[in-house]
Formats: structure tokens, C-alpha cells, sequence
């Protein structure tokens, strides 16, 4: 009884809160009207921002795709240990048994010196000189391959360290090189694209800026107006704040879509190329955590070029 | 109401819009300003809603110093006093009725409160029946009210009006006098800015005469 006697008064009179959250939903519908209202000019507006962000999206998933595909390289860097000429076949094998009980070891396989040189024979260009030789100039071969968690540079490094003081290895060898020269090219394409994201990030931002600077004048008599009348920045700001939220939005989710497209496009092409390679590599889409990031930083950018253009606008115009 | 304590309004180049000018508006008044144009008519309405502000002196509207006031307190003072032009400035893309709610909808007022005051304001104006309509499809006369409605829709204390008849025929200068004359009934301070002498000699009220910048009488009829 009490409590429906309290409720009574608040249900007449809808509280100072509700009336804002309603008004800023009323703001928001209206600019999202407002670029109704003119869908050519919002369309070819929100498209610009969307393949300006759609740029940074897809080197994005490239580049994820690239490391991904490397990480399906096995071996991406092995261990060659090179036995000393006189060993035997099966000492071979007891040392091939040692290392694999090793830590930080997946695989060793045996490259026998008669194998060897049978692929040599087969090979071609190197039959005349094997046949000048006497005997068989190989040394048994082991090739270790680290598990993933020690394939790293440094970890790979030690691991060959170890391998190389054990007997009968004469020398070893870390094929690092292309493994270094491959980091340090994602490297660059990782930078390259912060410099071209950060490059078109303020790209979206300036076409925000003159969107909404062009909106301002547009709306110049309303907002002189709306100032004589007792309207505080705050709400003069608010529908072009929400405008820019709407154009970040939008732009994000063509963005997404263009990027989407594109992945289709590349879809099958990519599998018949992973067919040929016998891969079965697939190319990575969007997950929800890219898509909420690209969304998010455009909505921001939107948000952030509105706030720009109304802070250096709107107080150049009042009434007179 | 209203206080001028030797206020002065200077304009970029040297031009002095006011000069010294003293005066002083009880609450409920009706006051008219006259003098030719150019005299400080509008420097001096400008002001009281802060469209301007003083080279010197002081300037208070219901015991508000104006002189001291900040930027981000000029709206909420601006609430309190209604303002009407000779040009009416409405919006053209709004109806009527949006046009009138726009102080209330500035205020944060709900929806229902900001419907009941708008048509209250219509109706006293007499144009109750032309709410849905857009402002170009009106006369003059009848912009002129959806101005005035604007401007007491939200019940300032003090309604301003700059040549507010300027446009309209003595017939409909006469409508509006009377409209300002109820409002002037129920409390509101007026202080309408006109050249039209006939009207005002007509209405008998107090009257500021204004001759280049300064005041020159100030004449209860």
C-alpha cells in the first residue's frame, strides 16, 4: 500500500533521468533521420569512411593469415646435426633415440649417408662428381625439429647449443636465417600498417571534421536560434555529436562488410592454392574481437571528428 | 527588474552604441523605448539578453549582475527573458508547434508538460488551429505571434521586443499591443523597442527616449 502510494507520484511525473535518456534517444533518432533524410550524399559519406577503414581492416587479416600460415610451416626452423664421418649406422640411431627423449623436442629423423647420396645421385649435376669420388663423402644426418613452444630464435639457438656438445655430432646447424629474415619482414608489414592505419584513422577523422562542419553551417540559423532561446553548448553539441557516432558506426560496419566481400572473393581461389600445396589452409575471417575493435575505433573516430569540428564551429556562431 | 548603472556600449572602431545611460524598470512594468533608428535601441535590449555585453557600467536583470556573468550561465539567464524580433526568426523546416516548444524542449521539459504549455501559448496568441502548419504558410502578423508565443511559452519574468509591429499594419500593430497588454496583466516586465509614437501615445505608457546613445527622457504619460 505504502509502496504503491510512493509510486504514484513518480509514475505521473516522469523522473529528470528518464526525460534525458529519452531526449538523447530522441536526438539520436532524429540525426539518424537527418542522414536519411539525404541518403545520397550520408551513402557516398559513410562509404568513404568505410573503405578508408576497410584498408587497415584487410592488411589486418592478411597479415594474421600470413603468421598463421607460417605457423603451419613445420620445421619453421630445424636443427641439422651433421655425425662425424666414422659413425656407425646403428650409433646413429642410439643418438637419433637420446634426443628425441629431449625436451623441447617433437621430431628427429635420420638421413642415412647411403640415402643421402642416392638423392644426391637423383638429383642430377652432382652424379659425375660422386662417381669421382671414392666411397661415400656423407656423413649420417640428423634433422631435430623443435616443438613450437622452442622454435623462437633464442630457444632454437640453445636447443643447438646442447645438441652440439653431444658425441658423435661433429657439427650442427640451425637453418635460422630465413626464420629471423621472416620475422623481421611481418615485422615491417606490422609496422607498415599502424603507419597506414594511424594515416587513414586521421583520414576518416578529417572527413568527419568537414562533414559535420558542412551540417553546422547548414543548421547555422537553427543553431543561432536554439542559442537565443536559452540552449546550453551541451545541447546544441548533442545531434552532432550523435551524427558523427552514426557516420563512425556506419562507416565500421561497411568496413566490415567490404572486408567480408573480399574474403569471399579470395576464398576459393585461396583453398584451390592450398589444394596444390596439399594444405589444408583456410583463410581466417574476422573474429568477433576484430569486428568489435574495428567497430569501436570507428565509432570513436566518428565521435572524436564531431568533437572536433563542434569545438571549433559552434562558438563562432551566435546570435546577433 | 531591470538596472542600468552608466553603461556604456562601445562597438569595434570607436562607434558608442549606449553611452552612460542609467535607468531602472520595476517588476510588472510595460515600458517603451523609442528614438530613431540608430539611437541604442537594440544595443540596449541587446544587453539585457546578453546578444552583447557592456564596455562599462553595470547591467542587472532580476538582481542577476549580467557584467559578471560567465559563458556558460548566459542560457540559463537567457530562459528568463523571452526575446522578439521584427524578423520573427523561426525556423522554417519546423511547424509551428515545434517552433514554440523549442525553449521548453531546451529546458528539458517532458513531453506531455511541453504539448499542454505550447498549445496554452498558441491559444493565447490565437493560433491554436495552426500548429501542425509550417511558419511560410503564415502572414506576417500571424508569424509575428508564433514568435511572441515562443518567447512567453516558457513564462520568463521579462519578454523583450525589438520593433516587434515594424512589418504589420496599424490594425494588426494594434493586436499585438493588446496581446502584450495581457501579458503585462498577469506580471510579465515588457520593455518593447518601437518609433511607431502614435501606438505609444495611444497606450499611455512610460516611455525611454533614446537620441544617440544616450537617454534622453524617460517620461511617465
Amino acid at each position: 500500500m505504502s509502496g504503491d502510494r510512493r509510486r504514484t507520484p513518480a509514475a505521473r511525473r516522469p523522473s529528470r533521468l528518464r526525460i534525458w535518456l529519452l531526449r538523447h534517444l530522441q536526438v539520436a533518432l532524429a540525426s539518424l533521420g537527418r542522414l536519411a533524410r539525404s541518403p545520397l550524399s550520408s551513402l557516398m559519406t559513410i562509404l568513404v569512411l568505410g573503405i578508408a577503414l576497410s584498408l587497415p581492416a584487410g592488411l589486418h587479416l592478411l597479415l594474421k593469415n600470413v603468421q598463421q600460415l607460417a605457423g603451419h610451416w613445420d620445421g619453421a626452423a630445424t636443427i641439422s646435426l651433421y655425425l662425424a664421418p666414422e659413425t656407425g649406422r646403428g650409433e646413429a640411431g642410439r643418438l637419433a633415440e637420446r634426443i628425441r627423449r629431449l625436451v623441447g623436442v617433437e621430431q628427429v629423423t635420420l638421413i642415412d649417408r647411403e640415402q643421402a647420396l642416392e638423392e644426391f645421385r637423383r638429383l642430377g649435376g652432382f652424379a659425375g662428381a660422386l662417381e669421382a669420388l671414392e666411397g661415400n663423402p656423407l656423413p649420417h644426418v640428423l634433422v631435430v625439429r623443435p616443438d613450437p613452444a622452442h622454435s623462437d630464435p633464442d630457444s632454437a639457438d640453445a636447443l643447438l647449443q646442447r645438441l652440439q656438445g653431444m658425441k658423435p655430432v661433429e657439427l650442427g646447424q640451425l637453418d635460422l636465417q630465413w626464420v629471423r629474415r621472416f620475422q623481421a619482414i611481418t615485422e615491417i608489414a606490422r609496422r607498415g600498417l599502424l603507419v597506414l592505419a594511424a594515416l587513414l584513422g586521421m583520414a576518416v577523422l578529417l572527413v568527419v571534421v568537414n562533414t559535420i562542419r558542412l551540417e553546422i553551417q547548414n543548421r547555422r540559423a537553427e543553431i543561432e536560434i536554439t542559442k537565443l532561446i536559452g540552449g546550453t553548448d551541451a545541447f546544441i553539441r548533442r545531434p552532432f555529436l550523435y551524427l558523427g557516432l552514426w557516420y563512425g558506426l556506419f562507416g565500421g560496419l561497411s568496413a566490415w562488410l567490404l572486408v567480408s566481400l573480399s574474403l569471399w572473393l579470395l576464398s576459393g581461389p585461396v583453398a584451390r592454392l592450398a589444394g596444390l600445396y596439399d594444405s589444408r589452409f583456410v583463410l581466417a575471417g574476422m573474429d568477433p574481437a576484430t569486428v568489435a575493435g574495428l567497430l569501436g575505433g570507428a565509432i570513436l573516430l566518428g565521435l572524436g571528428g564531431a568533437w572536433l569540428a563542434v569545438a571549433r564551429h559552434l562558438r563562432d556562431i551566435e546570435p546577433a | 527588474m531591470i538596472h542600468f548603472d552608466n553603461v556604456t556600449k562601445r562597438y569595434p572602431g570607436g562607434h558608442e552604441g549606449l553611452s552612460n545611460v542609467s535607468l531602472h524598470i520595476d517588476p510588472g512594468e510595460m515600458v517603451f523605448l523609442t528614438g530613431h533608428s540608430g539611437a541604442g535601441k537594440s544595443t540596449l535590449l541587446k544587453l539585457i539578453g546578453l546578444l552583447e555585453r557592456s564596455t562599462r557600467g553595470q547591467v542587472r536583470v532580476g538582481g542577476r549582475n549580467l557584467t559578471r556573468l560567465r559563458r556558460r550561465q548566459i542560457p540559463y539567464h537567457r530562459r528568463e527573458v523571452g526575446m522578439i524580433f521584427q524578423d520573427h526568426r523561426l525556423l522554417y523546416d519546423r511547424t509551428v508547434f515545434d517552433n514554440v516548444a523549442m525553449p521548453l524542449v531546451v529546458a528539458g521539459l517532458g513531453h506531455a508538460e511541453v504539448g499542454r504549455r505550447v498549445r496554452a501559448a498558441l491559444d493565447k496568441v490565437g493560433l491554436l488551429n495552426k500548429e501542425k502548419v509550417y511558419p511560410i504558410t503564415l502572414s506576417g502578423g500571424e508569424q509575428q505571434r508564433v514568435g511572441i508565443a515562443r518567447a512567453v511559452v516558457s513564462r520568463p519574468p521579462v519578454v523583450l521586443a525589438d520593433e516587434p509591429t515594424g512589418n504589420l499594419d496599424p490594425e494588426l500593430s494594434r493586436e499585438i499591443m493588446q496581446l502584450f497588454e495581457r501579458f503585462n496583466q498577469v506580471g510579465v516586465t515588457l520593455l518593447i523597442a518601437t518609433h511607431d509614437l502614435e501606438l505609444i501615445s495611444r497606450l499611455g505608457r512610460r516611455t525611454l527616449t533614446l537620441e544617440q546613445g544616450r537617454l534622453l527622457r524617460d517620461s511617465t504619460a
